[in-house]
């Protein structure tokens, strides 16, 4: 653990090393380094900025308007803030219950949803460093690389994606702001010829995703002990779990346990999340730093997203998936997986369930059933929770007399792996910053480690025009040591 | 797989305008708000068979599928560094050197259509309208709706035109 790094003792002495933005990752995130006199790592710390508002952007709205207005938060996961959203306000409206028409396609959405992120995650932003090594030219590091030398993987990486998308927007009803699920249920059922257009390509599906599967683990075994060592950490997980302990990401329990598998709660009802989570916060960061109450803010951090479920779930409901999830568990000897990289390896495993679960789900015929409501007693607050590609999300609503949100609770996926991804930067810092000089090499690596984790650092903005990245290097008397500037390019300049 | 196609896969129309943006984050509306007045205006002027509308947030590598058999693209976005009120140019399909690939550039695009595709992408060009302000829960700044209209405008003047015409159009 390097977790004594976060706060150095007499910072004012020390060396500071400034990398931002962090690349292939949603949004901008900022890494600082402290160094002291030696060259020794004496801080390490994540910056994101970008969560600040999202609450501050629900409050005043109907919650009516809540699963549609929510999809705003972000480019890349509406779908996940939309059926979260929904969640909450299905406790709101006093539906405890959703008719099976309605759970079914919420599901059906969720798994096109996962299955499209997880496969523009591994295909489109760390496949290229899982394919090429983290030492590989910078430009031959992207999605164009990929296409370029492995041009049939790309192809399905892009399909996948498309099939996920059309998964979307056959149950949400359009591509993007789509408004499927409302408060109570959804707004339309499936019709047979939408079933039978989405059946087509399922099996090429599930096909592509097995493939990946043996990709994503021939690449691990090839370098085993690099692969398991690289920014590994120990950690709790935390994540949600079906009531039998099946693998889940639409509804179920709250489950954590610690690094050694030993279960620190279960099946908690997640409406009850407060007394267990806390959000805790630091002076140098707008983003907060959940962790686990009954063991403190020290010990009590945790992972999300697909290390965690797959860790944390007794098995999958689907064979292929269960059988995968066998092979990797295996390699923990008794314990959970601690790797960081191993995150690809569990986020294709739930590919591949998605995948299963999606043809199952097409074979139902309650897809195409007539009853899509169910309403009760207003209520005066909601909590939807929802695994999402990256990890839990938990939506938390209170609305005043009039229905309108006058408090609103966000703790999304990346916040809740917050803590986590620091330590993981610590990790990779200690090992690999050397000298005084900022390395192209090192600023991947730290890339590489954030990036396992999916984050989502902050939502669309995407202008053109803003510069990518930027690196700075200042000394313990403030003054400026290095610089160096990445156009979109690609092109590098040291300005200083 | 061939089937995997772009939503609601019929006949295409020969023209695909593209906008993106986010329409909660200021000036990034820029290109949905596009979306939305091109929308009646396609519907007023009877264009619906020849110009095909499609709007995201941001640009992603299946957006390349959506430039299958077409005659045209535009690409239509806010930019914090064009001039105002707008920019026009055609676009050649590039490599994305750039680290952030989660938002490709729309040259990106069409180099992921090349590839795939083994052939050249449709002739691609790029308006790029002039924001300012990019807050999350902010409205289009009034310059950036003075730029949009500009904007709207030349657009109007594009699809009045044939495709091979357009690099002749003068911006302003």
């Amino acid at each position: 653990m390097t977790s004594e790094l976060e706060t150095a003792e007499h910072p004012k002495g020390l060396k500071r090393t400034v990398i931002e933005p962090l690349t292939r990752v949603e949004g901008h995130g900022k890494v600082t380094l402290l160094q002291d006199e030696k060259q020794n790592i004496k801080q390490a710390r994540l910056h994101i900025s970008e969560f600040r508002g999202f609450e501050k952007f629900i409050q005043g709205r109907p919650y009516w308007e809540l699963p549609v207005l929510v999809q705003r938060l972000c480019g890349i996961c509406p779908v996940s803030h939309h059926l979260a959203a929904a969640k909450a306000t299905d406790m709101i409206v006093g539906a405890a219950e959703l008719t099976p028409t309605a759970e079914k396609i919420r599901r059906l959405m969720h798994f096109g949803q996962t299955l499209q992120s997880h496969a523009l995650h591994f295909f489109h932003l760390c496949s290229p460093d899982l394919l090429f090594g983290f030492d590989d030219e910078v430009r031959h590091r992207n999605i164009v690389g990929v296409i370029e030398d492995e041009p049939e993987i790309a192809k399905q990486g892009v399909l996948l994606r498309k099939y996920g998308q059309e998964v979307i927007r056959v149950t949400a009803g359009k591509r993007i702001h789509g408004t499927g699920a409302i408060p109570g249920g959804i707004n339309k059922s499936l019709s047979k010829d939408e079933i039978k257009y989405l059946k087509r390509d399922i099996g090429q599906v599930i096909e592509w995703a097995q493939q990946a599967v043996e990709l994503v683990k021939r690449i691990f075994f090839e370098h085993y002990d690099y692969h398991m060592s690289f920014a590994s950490i120990d950690s709790n997980m935390l994540s949600v779990i079906r009531n039998d302990g099946a693998f889940e990401i639409y509804h179920g329990g709250l489950r954590a346990r610690d690094e050694k598998g030993n279960t620190i709660f279960d099946h908690i009802d997640y409406s009850c999340y407060g007394d267990y989570i806390r959000e805790g916060v630091k002076n140098w960061s707008y983003m907060k730093f959940p962790f686990i109450t009954s063991l403190g803010q020290e010990n009590g951090w945790y992972r999300v997203g697909p290390l965690a479920r797959v860790n944390n779930c007794d098995f999958f409901p689907t064979p292929l998936a269960e059988r995968q999830r066998r092979e990797f568990t295996g390699t923990a000897e008794g314990r959970t997986v601690q790797s960081t990289l191993a995150y690809h390896w569990a986020r294709l495993i739930e590919l591949l369930h998605c995948s299963e679960s999606i043809a199952e789900l097409l074979n139902d015929s309650d897809l195409y059933g007539n009853e899509l409501l169910n309403k009760g007693e207003l209520q005066c607050c909601g909590t939807g929770v929802i695994e999402a590609p990256r990890g839990t999300l938990f939506h938390h609503y209170e609305i005043n007399d009039d229905g309108i949100v006058k408090k609103a609770n966000l703790i999304v996926s990346t916040t809740n792996n917050n803590q986590a991804m620091n330590e993981s930067i610590r990790k990779v810092a200690s090992q690999y910053l050397d000298g005084n000089q900022l390395s192209e090499a090192l600023l991947n690596q730290v890339e590489v480690a954030v990036r396992a984790y999916d984050p989502c650092l902050s939502c669309a903005t995407h202008a053109m025009g803003k510069m990518p990245l930027q690196i700075n290097l200042v000394n313990d008397k403030g003054e400026l040591l290095d610089r160096l500037e990445k156009r979109a390019s690609g092109e590098i300049n040291r300005t200083v | 797989m061939k089937s995997i196609e772009p939503s609601e896969k019929r006949d295409h129309s020969p023209v695909l305008v593209f906008t993106y943006g986010n329409p909660s984050r200021g000036d990034d509306a820029i290109g949905p708000a596009m979306f939305y007045l091109l929308e009646r205006y396609i519907e007023e002027s009877n264009e619906r068979d020849n110009v095909e509308l499609l709007t995201d947030f941001q640009l992603q590598i299946e957006h390349a599928v959506d430039l299958e058999q077409r005659q045209g693209v535009l690409f239509i976005d806010a930019s914090q560094s064009s001039e105002s009120p707008y920019e026009f140019h055609q676009l050649q399909p590039q490599r994305d050197n750039s680290y952030t690939t989660h938002a490709m550039s729309p040259a990106a695009v069409l180099a992921v259509y090349r590839q795939i595709n083994r052939q050249q992408p449709p002739p691609s060009y790029m308006l790029t309208i002039r924001g300012y302000e990019f807050g999350l829960g902010q409205g289009l700044t009034e310059q950036a709706r003075w730029n949009l209209q500009q904007g709207f405008d030349f657009v109007k003047k594009l699809l009045s035109t044939n495709v091979e015409s357009w690099p002749k159009l003068k911006q302003f």
